[in-house]
């Protein structure tokens, strides 16, 4: 299954940082059995949710020209619960980037209050595994993930990173 | 930057129990990387990143864990063993390396253990007394 777990980018600095949001509603199926009666979004699911935002943050960087799979949950820490109707903030850092891979910092916050931090590695699969062969198409990055940074990322305006355009 | 043997000790000891997940009284300069401390490869990777920011120093791929590009070439691996031309690239590329038993039987499996903590930090003293 494809699936998009964050609702928006609010800031895209290419190569370096980049700030996603969820909203968070008791329309999503799983929360009324996570817990029947306390409804809190799983931790797994923070974790995809920053994958996601560390993840095209990563492909971005490389113009999505390479294949980026999530390979190892270096932190992750949760501190406070977060419910329905909750709109969350994930902050995702480029901490190092390589030809074969990348680490990334993340954050998540909602209002003033931290409630994870979340530190993983992307491995660009294509340089990595041994020489072993995937498909040509990059299967990792459909049109829809790209149409997340659709307005973020095309003119710069809601960015507001006038030097991550310069490094495009 | 000038560092012991020992400062640098303690460095890579900090690094791997971030990256790996183990306490500080598991990280002996003899344990295997794969071995004794559970290391993967994308872990190797997490390993180099690691170092660069501690010792802010840049780790050119492949210069400190090698196998791979050894594992890939037919000229240097031959029924799962390395041949003489590989284990002459292999002391080439990692000078710093105490082969040991290793070089009478040089079964590729065995390479893992090879890599010790102890690998790690002569490596890093390697480069930084190199600087």
């Amino acid at each position: 299954m494809r699936w998009i777990w964050i609702d928006k980018f609010i800031e895209f600095q290419s190569g370096k940082r980049a700030v996603a949001i969820k909203n968070v509603t008791l329309a999503e199926e799983h929360l009324h059995d996570h817990f029947p009666g306390y409804a809190v979004m799983p931790e797994t699911l923070m974790i995809e949710a920053m994958a996601q935002t560390s993840g095209i943050l990563v492909g971005e960087a490389k113009n999505f020209q390479e294949k980026v799979i999530l390979a190892k949950i270096k932190k992750a820490v949760f501190h406070d619960y977060v419910k329905p109707g909750d709109t969350i903030l994930l902050e995702a850092v480029i901490e190092s980037i390589a030809p074969e891979a990348a680490s990334t910092s993340g954050k998540i916050t909602l209002g003033d209050k931290l409630i994870a931090e979340i530190d993983l590695m992307f491995s660009h699969i294509d340089q990595n595994l041994a020489g072993k062969k995937f498909p040509e198409e990059n299967f990792v990055f459909t049109d829809t993930f790209k149409s997340l940074l659709h307005g973020v990322l095309v003119d710069g305006a809601a960015s507001g990173t006038p030097e991550s355009e310069q490094n495009r | 930057m000038a560092m012991s043997r020992d400062e640098i000790f303690g460095e890579v000891q900090e690094v791997l129990v971030d990256a790996l997940g183990v306490d500080d009284d598991e990280v002996t300069a003899e344990a295997t990387l794969m071995g004794d401390l559970g290391a993967e490869s994308i872990d190797f990777l997490d390993i180099v990143f690691r170092l660069e920011k501690a010792f802010e120093m840049k780790i050119p791929r492949e210069e400190l864990f090698p196998a791979e590009s050894l594992m890939n070439n037919s000229e240097f691996v031959n029924n799962g063993k390395l041949t003489d031309t590989g284990l002459a690239e292999l002391k080439n590329k990692m000078p710093y390396i105490e082969l040991g038993e290793f070089e009478n039987d040089p079964d590729i499996n065995k390479l893992g253990d090879l890599f010790t903590v102890n690998t790690i930090v002569s490596y890093v003293d390697s480069k930084l007394n190199a600087a």
